[in-house]
C-alpha cells in the first residue's frame, strides 16, 4: 500500500512534466496504471501491448539460455578440450556448468548493452518527444544478442543499436510505425557496415578470432574452426554434424539461432497464445521447402556439377535448410513482427511464403554471404504494403462490383 | 432460401449481473432532461424559453439542418433549464414533470389506408422521426431520402443487454402498427431478426422479412445483419430503428399519444438486484439505480446503454433517449502490481498470453472500468478480425480514418458501418485505441465534405 501510494504521489508530481515518461516507464513495469476507460467501451480485454511483448520475450529465453550453454560448448569442443555430445538434446556432456558459465558472462553482456544502449534512446525520445516510452523494444533488445556473433565488439554492437533504434524505428515515430524490423536493421548494419566480424569462418566460435591473431603473432596454439554449416556447404566443403545436432542445435552460428528444436517449441507457444501469427510461420516454412526442392530437383537433373560453386547449397536436401543458419529463428522471431509484416491474414500467406522462398534463394546464390533469411525478411518488411494493398483491393473491388450490379 | 444468419466471428463477454426477468414500476422521475449529445450531428433550435410549459409530445426544438425533425418532451411540464456548455451550446433542456400529465393528442391514424407521405409528416411532427437512424452515418434520418430497406434487430447480443423478447411482451398491436407504416416508406423490405430460439412477438408480424439470428455478439448488431442481408452500397440509404422504439411509434399511431415509457433494464455487477423497471425516456437514473442496487458514493460507473458502447451519466444524470439499459460496474481506477505479466484468471482475453479465460468460456466476470494497459500506436494485426464478422477490413479502415483519406475511407466501407460495429475490435485492442471515436470522427468527416 505504501509504496502504491508513494509511487502515484510520485506520478502526480512529475506529471506534465519531460520527466513523465520516463517516470511512467518504470512505473507501468510495477503496477498497471489506474487509467479508466473513457469515451469508448467501458471495459477492456486483459491484454496490453507490455503482455504482449513479454510473451514474445517468453518464447525467447529458451533460445537465450541455450545460447549461452552452446556458446561454451562450441568454444571447448573446438579448442579440443571435449568431446562432441553424443547423447540427445538433455545429454549431461552438453548442459555443463563450465558451457554456461563461459557463455553466461559472455553473452550478458551484449544482452546488457542491448537492451542499455537501446532503452536508453527511447526513453530519450519519449522524454525529448513527450510521447508514452514504447514496450516494441523489449522484444527487439532480445532478438538482438540472439543474432550476433559471439565474439562481437562491444562498441560495433552500442553503434549499430544506435542506428537500428533511431533511424529504424524512432524517425518513424516509433514503435508500430516503423518499415523494417528493427532488429534486423540492426543486425544488417552490422553486417554491411563490419562484414568481417559478421561473417566468414571465425567470429561464430567464442575464441576463434583471438586465437587466428595469437598465430599471427607466432603462438603455437591449434586453430580454432569457428565456421558454420551454411558456410562451409557455401564453399563445398563437407559438413560433418548430424541432422540431429542441428535440429538440437549443438553448432555454430549465431548466439541463439542455433536450436531448431527451442525455436520450434517457442513458435508453437506463440502460435498458441495468439501472439505470433502462424500463417506467416507456416507459409513461410512451406516458401522454403519449396526453393529447397526445386533446387534438389536442379541438382538431381544433372544441370549443376560438383564444380559449380552453388553445388554446396544447392544439393543440401530440402527439409535441411530448415534445420541451419538463421532460418527457423527468423521465421518465428522475426518475419512474424506484426508491425513490419503484412497485415491482412491473405497477405500473410503471400509474405511469408515468400520470405520462407527468397531466404531459400539468396542462401544459395549469395556465396559470399550464406545467410538469407534476414536479407529476405527485410526486402519482405519492405514489400508487406505492397502485398496488403492488393489484398484489400480485392475486398474494395467486391463493394465497388455489388454496387454497381445494383444501379444496373 | 434461409434467411438465417449465423456468424462465428465475435465474443461473448458474458459479465455478473444480468437483470432478473422481473419489472417494476421506476419512481416517478421529477425531472427529465433531454440531451442533444443523444442526437448525433443535431443543433437543435429551441421551440420554447425557459419557464415555457409544454405538453407531452409537444416538440421541444427541432434540427437546425433538418427542420422537419422536431424533438418532443417526453413528459409535460415546465422547462426549468437550458443548460449550456462553452459557445452557448447547448448540452441539456430540462423539464420539470407536472403531477398530471397532459398529452399533446396527435390523432389516430389508421397506417393501412394512407399513403407514405401522411405517414412520413406524422412521424416527423411528432417527434418519432428521431427514432429512425440512417445509413451511411449512423445519424437521425434523412426525411427526403428512400432508404434501400429497413433493419430491425429484436435480438441484443450485448454484454448485460435486455431481453428484447422479454421486454416486448404483449406489444404485438404497436410493433404492427408501426411496421406496417415504415413498410410504406420504403421499396424494399423490411427485415426483422430473432434470436435462433426467441420467442419474439416480433417473429409474428406481417409485412417483414424475418431472420434468425445465432452466434456470439455482435450477431444482434443490426450493422452485422445489414452486412450479411443487404449491404449499404455508395448512394444508398437503409433506416435501423430499435425494437422498443417501435412500441413508441405503434402507440402514437393507434392512440395519437407520444408515451415515453419504455422497460429498461438495470443490469451490472455492482447492482444489487438486476432487474427491469418501466420508466420513461431522459428520466433521472437515481429513480433506479439505488433501491437495491448500487451504494451511495459507491466507486461505481454508471452508464446508460451497454458496456461497450453506452454513454457514462453522472449518478444524477439522466436516461439516454435511446438506451433500454442501465450498466453499472465497479470503478477500475487502481493500481495493478505486476498486471501486465502475471497470469490473469479473472478478466476477459481472446489471447491466451498467460490470460486463461479460454479455458473458461461460461464463466461470467466481474470487470472494471480499468483499462488494463496504455494507450499505444496499432501494433498487432489479425486480433481485429476475429472478432469482426462484418466483410470489412477494421485495421485499414480505422487507419484511413486516421489518416483522413476520404476516398480509401469510402472504398474500404465506411458506409456500412457505424461506431457500434467496432465495440469489440476496441474492448480487445492491445494497444487500447479508441475505435469507436476513430470511427465517429471519420463519419462526422464525411457527412462534412461529402454529406
Amino acid at each position: 500500500m505504501g509504496l502504491k501510494q508513494n509511487l502515484h504521489n510520485l506520478k502526480e508530481k512529475y506529471k506534465g512534466t519531460k520527466m513523465a515518461p520516463a517516470f511512467n516507464a518504470l512505473h507501468t513495469f510495477l503496477y498497471t496504471p489506474n487509467d479508466t476507460a473513457h469515451g469508448g467501451t467501458h471495459i477492456k480485454s486483459a491484454d496490453d501491448l507490455k503482455r504482449t511483448m513479454n510473451t514474445v520475450i517468453m518464447a525467447l529465453i529458451p533460445c537465450l539460455i541455450f545460447g549461452m550453454f552452446n556458446a561454451g560448448y562450441q568454444h571447448y569442443l573446438a579448442a579440443g578440450e571435449i568431446q562432441a555430445v553424443t547423447g540427445g538434446f538433455f545429454s549431461g556432456e552438453f548442459w555443463t556448468l563450465q558451457n554456461f558459465i563461459l557463455g553466461f558472462w559472455k553473452i550478458l553482456p551484449l544482452v546488457i548493452i542491448s537492451y542499455g544502449v537501446g532503452l536508453g534512446i527511447e526513453f530519450l525520445f519519449a522524454v525529448i518527444k513527450g510521447h508514452e516510452v514504447e514496450e516494441g523494444y523489449l522484444v527487439t533488445g532480445m532478438l538482438v544478442p540472439l543474432i550476433v556473433p559471439i565474439d562481437i565488439p562491444w562498441w560495433m554492437l552500442i553503434v549499430a543499436v544506435a542506428f537500428g533504434v533511431v533511424i529504424g524505428k524512432e524517425v518513424f515515430g516509433g514503435t508500430g510505425m516503423n518499415i523494417l524490423n528493427p532488429a534486423l536493421t540492426i543486425r544488417a548494419f552490422l553486417f554491411f557496415a563490419y562484414p568481417t566480424w559478421m561473417s566468414g569462418d571465425k567470429v561464430w566460435v567464442q575464441g576463434a578470432v583471438e586465437r587466428t591473431k595469437e598465430i599471427a603473432n607466432g603462438s603455437t596454439a591449434d586453430a580454432i574452426s569457428g565456421e558454420t554449416i551454411l558456410g562451409s556447404l557455401a564453399q563445398s566443403h563437407h559438413v560433418d554434424y548430424s541432422v540431429m545436432d542441428m535440429f538440437y542445435g549443438f553448432i555454430p552460428g549465431s548466439v541463439g539461432e542455433t536450436s531448431t528444436l527451442l525455436i520450434l517449441l517457442g513458435g508453437l507457444f506463440l502460435i498458441f497464445t495468439k501472439i505470433g501469427s502462424w500463417r506467416i510461420m507456416l507459409s513461410a516454412v512451406l516458401g522454403a521447402l519449396v526453393m529447397g526442392y526445386i533446387f534438389n530437383v536442379v541438382v538431381d537433373a544433372g544441370w549443376i556439377t560438383e564444380t559449380s560453386k552453388f553445388y554446396g547449397l544447392m544439393s543440401t536436401e530440402f527439409w535441411h535448410h530448415l534445420i541451419i543458419g538463421g532460418m527457423a529463428f527468423g521465421i518465428v522471431y522475426m518475419a512474424t513482427d506484426p508491425v513490419t509484416g503484412s497485415q491482412t491474414n491473405k497477405g500473410k500467406w503471400i509474405y511469408g511464403f515468400l520470405i520462407g522462398f527468397i531466404s531459400i534463394m539468396i542462401r544459395v546464390f549469395n556465396p559470399a554471404y550464406p545467410e538469407g533469411v534476414m536479407l529476405a525478411i527485410l526486402l519482405m518488411n519492405v514489400f508487406a504494403p505492397t502485398i496488403d494493398h492488393y489484398v484489400v483491393q480485392v475486398n474494395v473491388k467486391k463493394r465497388l462490383k455489388r454496387g454497381k450490379l445494383k444501379t444496373a | 432460401m434461409s434467411n438465417d444468419i449465423k456468424i462465428k466471428k465475435g465474443l461473448d463477454i458474458k459479465l455478473k449481473g444480468v437483470a432478473e426477468k422481473t419489472t417494476e414500476r421506476a419512481v416517478l422521475s421529477n425531472f427529465y432532461t433531454l440531451r442533444p449529445d443523444d442526437f448525433h450531428g443535431v443543433t437543435p433550435k429551441l421551440i420554447f424559453k425557459e419557464g415555457a410549459k409544454v405538453k407531452a409530445g409537444e416538440p421541444v426544438f427541432f434540427d437546425k439542418s433538418n427542420e422537419a425533425v422536431k424533438f418532443v418532451s417526453p413528459v409535460s411540464g415546465e422547462i426549468v433549464e437550458i443548460e449550456r456548455a462553452a459557445k452557448r451550446r447547448i448540452v441539456g433542456i430540462k423539464i420539470q414533470a407536472d403531477k398530471e400529465q397532459i398529452y399533446q393528442d396527435y390523432g389516430k391514424l389508421n397506417v393501412a389506408s394512407v399513403d407514405a407521405d401522411t405517414i412520413k409528416a406524422h412521424l416527423l411532427a411528432t417527434g418519432c422521426w428521431t427514432f429512425i437512424k440512417q445509413r451511411p452515418y449512423d445519424v437521425i434520418a434523412k426525411p427526403d431520402l428512400s432508404p434501400k430497406a429497413i433493419f430491425i434487430s429484436g435480438y441484443d447480443s450485448a454484454p448485460l443487454a435486455a431481453d428484447l423478447d422479454y421486454v416486448l411482451q404483449g406489444k404485438e398491436a404497436e410493433l404492427q402498427a408501426a411496421i406496417t407504416a415504415l413498410g410504406k416508406l420504403t421499396q424494399g423490405k423490411v427485415h426483422v431478426s430473432v434470436g435462433k430460439d426467441s420467442s419474439s412477438p416480433l417473429a409474428g408480424l406481417s409485412g417483414i422479412t424475418l431472420h434468425k439470428v445465432s452466434g456470439p455478439h455482435p450477431c444482434g448488431n443490426v450493422g452485422t445483419q445489414i452486412n450479411k442481408i443487404d449491404p449499404v452500397n455508395k448512394g444508398e440509404t437503409v433506416w435501423t430503428i430499435a425494437p422498443q422504439d417501435l412500441v413508441i411509434i405503434g402507440e402514437l399511431l393507434l392512440t395519437g399519444k407520444f408515451n415515453a415509457e419504455r422497460i429498461v433494464a438495470l443490469a451490472g455487477s455492482s447492482v444489487k438486484k438486476p432487474r427491469y423497471f418501466v420508466t420513461k425516456i431522459a428520466s433521472e437514473v437515481a429513480t433506479m439505480v439505488y433501491d437495491n442496487g448500487v451504494e451511495q458514493n459507491g466507486n461505481d460507473r454508471i452508464i446508460s446503454g451497454n458496456v461497450l458502447s453506452g454513454k457514462q451519466v453522472a449518478p444524477n444524470g439522466y436516461l439516454g433517449y435511446y438506451s433500454n439499459l442501465i450498466t453499472i460496474i465497479p470503478e477500475g481506477n487502481d493500481y495493478e502490481l505486476f498486471g501486465w505479466n502475471k497470469p490473469v484468471f479473472d478478466k476477459i482475453s481472446n489471447t491466451r498470453a498467460l490470460t486463461f479465460s479460454w479455458l473458461t468460456p461460461n464463466k461470467t466476470y466481474d470487470l472494471t472500468t480499468n483499462m488494463n494497459g496504455e494507450h499505444r500506436n496499432f501494433v498487432l494485426t489479425g486480433n481485429y478480425e476475429e472478432v469482426f464478422p462484418l466483410d470489412i477490413y477494421p485495421m485499414q479502415i480505422l487507419k484511413s480514418c486516421l489518416y483522413q483519406d476520404l476516398d480509401e475511407m469510402e472504398a474500404l466501407g465506411m458506409f456500412e458501418v457505424a461506431p457500434e460495429d467496432f465495440a469489440l475490435t476496441e474492448f480487445i485492442c492491445v494497444s487500447k485505441q479508441p475505435h469507436q471515436q476513430i470511427i465517429r470522427a471519420g463519419l462526422d468527416l464525411m457527412i462534412q465534405e461529402i454529406g
